[in-house]
């Protein structure tokens, strides 16, 4: 390596749309590891960091947030045109976000509770992921997402590879560390076996349920979990609300929040 | 704590275990609850980290164990598919619980092992020298089917021409005493794999503890030479007939307590002919491919390896890490996952463990420890797909002889 000349610099830029900006914090957030990811791309457009901004293309745009404004649908094709790669970060990109529980509400009346002049506010009816908009060729789950895997994701593109994230759920995660299942010794709810690795499974490690922060796994029975969580005695709208999180969107978990309304709805 | 000491015990001395002396348990004695206690001082005097049961986040686990204080006395817990509960005894049993979530593989096969590093150097690279050793272990109260569970994954990771040398290690040194079932757990099946309730050999030292009519002493055969040199410091007193035949009345009401079976007769071949089984696609429904089966399983042994390179690319390390037959990537190769559907999966495993499991290593891959039933979410009980899977082939089988005469 040392007799060839260093390959060149990838240039990276972070792009924002609806959203609360908590993970493009997360690169900020990778205090130690900064100055070595500094070294091995170039940060092109990243607002949230720097003023300095260097025009596209880019090797790699890692975007954050959902499209919510006819605005942003432009945007994001002017994005996708720009960037070799596309990568989402955290659950507004990737599936919507907290604020596509608008997509099952009517947008006109939450626009009149939150706003003194809803007039002057142009939004779409939902709040949409990109891959809705354009191609995508990585979502990064989590809410906020998990720097660590952010990390790998920059590395593996730098280096030329793919990245490495888990598919499987945060059971998996549990179980490595030595975790007692909360759904089983305890009967606490839990959307862990549903739902993707990547946060180390931080809330059954604090006793709690897993409240599915990183979205459903690819293939998730989330059906199957809550026939069971009915059977042990969670009722309809605490299931509804349990799956009408950060990954309300996301169709497997959607699924099951508009038949637990309906369940309500018939009970 | 746990410190290695140089002399380990057990260290490369060659032998696993003993035969025991007298099919039957060799000549037992008594010990008082306290001198549990003492056992545990000497274990560690001698080098050993004592590993055993104790109460954690509403379960009994097995963790480091320093004293008497850190078991789990009193309690017990009761289990059906897909629940565990922790309940208090009417006395002070030591030992008085079934199963909990983790099996002792977490020893012999970590969740997590860094198999080496290696380094940049120039043009090529320089491999680290691998971890240290595992440490000597004391197996304070392991079960007769977990130390079958631990026998057949001894098969598979020292038996064939590829020794792993972390199982090998920790093997040879690991102390085992165990402690023979007085009951047994609603999810326990170990009659019927032949595992239990009570082990006969694979042990240094076995303890039964005797709680009738306001007793509470503990029977102790040892198992191995070592076994009967810590037994000896101990100064037990000689058991009569009495305690003998309490000890294996404790044993048969174990026995009687077990209300799970598995029908072994035929079952390979049974389940290779009912691979297209209507029985797959029902299980799937339920099944939520979570992994916790496997993950508990005490032989279950799928892993997968990582190479884990730092920010500069000048050093990498490659971990081995728990991985699963229920898990995509498990059975993703080039350009796809082989076994993308649930029913897939659960086939893969069953068929695994029950069946093919006899070919590859020459015994079934379940010692009916009944983790898999009450650690499933969803509770989904493999003696009852396995039975289900029995009725619908016997069915099929029946069918095709009556259309052939």
């Amino acid at each position: 390596m040392n007799d060839s000349p260093a390959p060149p610099k990838l240039k990276v830029a972070v792009w924002k749309f609806a959203s609360c900006d908590g993970c493009q914090l997360s690169l900020l957030d990778c205090e130690d590891e900064l100055l070595p990811v500094a070294e091995t791309i170039e940060i092109a457009h990243f607002l949230e960091a720097s003023r300095a901004v260097a025009p596209g293309p880019y090797d790699l745009s890692l975007v954050e947030g959902s499209i919510t404004t006819p605005q942003d649908v432009e945007r994001i094709r002017e994005l996708r045109a720009q960037s070799k790669l596309l990568v989402t970060i955290g659950a507004c990109a990737s599936a919507g976000g907290i604020q596509a529980l608008k997509n099952f509400a009517r947008v006109e009346d939450y626009l009149r509770v939150v706003y003194a002049t809803p007039e002057y506010v142009e939004t779409l009816a939902t709040s949409e992921p990109i891959s809705a908009h354009v191609r995508v060729d990585f979502e990064l789950q989590g809410c906020p997402i998990d720097k660590g895997q952010l990390l790998e994701i920059v590395l593996a593109y730098a280096n030329g590879r793919e990245p490495r994230v888990p598919r499987h759920c945060v059971c998996v995660e549990c179980k490595r560390a030595g975790q007692v299942c909360v759904m089983v010794a305890s009967g606490t709810p839990c959307l862990g076996p549903v739902t993707q690795a990547g946060c180390g499974a931080l809330c059954p490690r604090w006793s709690r349920g897993c409240y599915g922060c990183f979205g459903p796994m690819p293939g998730a029975n989330a059906e199957g979990l809550d026939e069971r969580l009915a059977m042990l005695g969670s009722d309809p709208r605490e299931r509804r609300r349990l799956f009408s999180t950060f990954y309300a969107n996301a169709p497997a978990f959607r699924d099951r929040h508009a038949q637990g309304r309906a369940d309500e709805e018939s009970s | 704590m746990g410190t290695q000491k140089s002399g380990t015990p057990g260290r490369g001395d060659g032998r696993r275990v003993d035969p025991p002396d007298v099919p039957g348990g060799a000549p037992a004695s008594l010990l008082e609850p306290a001198a549990v206690g003492d056992l545990l001082r000497i274990l560690r005097e001698q080098g050993y980290r004592t590993i055993g049961p104790t109460l954690q986040d509403e379960a009994i686990v097995y963790d480091e164990i320093e004293g008497l204080g850190d078991l789990p006395a009193g309690l017990t817990d009761r289990q059906q598919p897909g629940e565990y509960r922790i309940e208090e005894r009417s006395d002070d049993a030591l030992f008085g619980y079934n199963l909990g979530p983790r099996s002792w593989k977490q020893y012999f096969f970590p969740p997590s092992l860094r198999l080496f590093a290696a380094r940049r150097a120039g043009r090529g690279f320089e491999i680290e020298p691998p971890d240290a050793d595992p440490p000597a272990l004391a197996l304070i109260g392991i079960r007769p089917c977990e130390i079958a569970g631990l026998d057949v994954q001894a098969r598979v990771f020292t038996g064939g021409g590829h020794v792993d040398p972390w199982f090998a290690a920790a093997r040879e040194r690991a102390f085992l005493v165990a402690v023979q079932c007085a009951q047994a757990a609603a999810t326990c099946f170990c009659g019927s794999m032949s595992t239990g309730p009570r082990a006969e050999r694979g042990f240094d030292l076995a303890l039964t503890e005797l709680l009738d009519e306001g007793e509470h002493r503990f029977l102790v055969e040892p198992g191995s030479a070592r076994g009967r040199e810590v037994l000896a410091v101990l100064h037990p007193t000689p058991a009569g007939p009495a305690e003998r035949a309490r000890a294996e009345a404790a044993t048969r009401r174990a026995e009687s307590q077990l209300s799970r079976s598995v029908d072994g007769e035929g079952l390979p071949e049974l389940l290779e002919a009912a691979l297209e089984h209507p029985r797959w696609a029902e299980v799937a429904e339920r099944c939520l491919s979570c992994a916790n089966c496997t993950m508990v399983c005490p032989t279950c042994f799928c892993h997968t390896v990582e190479e884990v390179n730092d920010l500069s690319g000048e050093r990498t390390e490659r971990w081995r890490r728990w991985d699963s037959c229920f898990s995509g990537e498990h059975a993703y190769i080039h350009g796809g996952d082989l076994r993308p559907s649930t029913r897939g999966r659960y086939r893969q495993w069953l068929t695994h463990k029950f069946g093919t499991w006899h070919a590859q290593f020459g015994s079934s891959g379940c010692v009916g420890c009944g983790r898999c039933i009450a650690w499933c979410p969803v509770g989904i009980d493999v003696t009852e797909e396995l039975a289900a899977l029995r009725v619908g082939s016997d069915r099929a089988e029946t069918a095709e002889t009556e259309e052939a005469t």
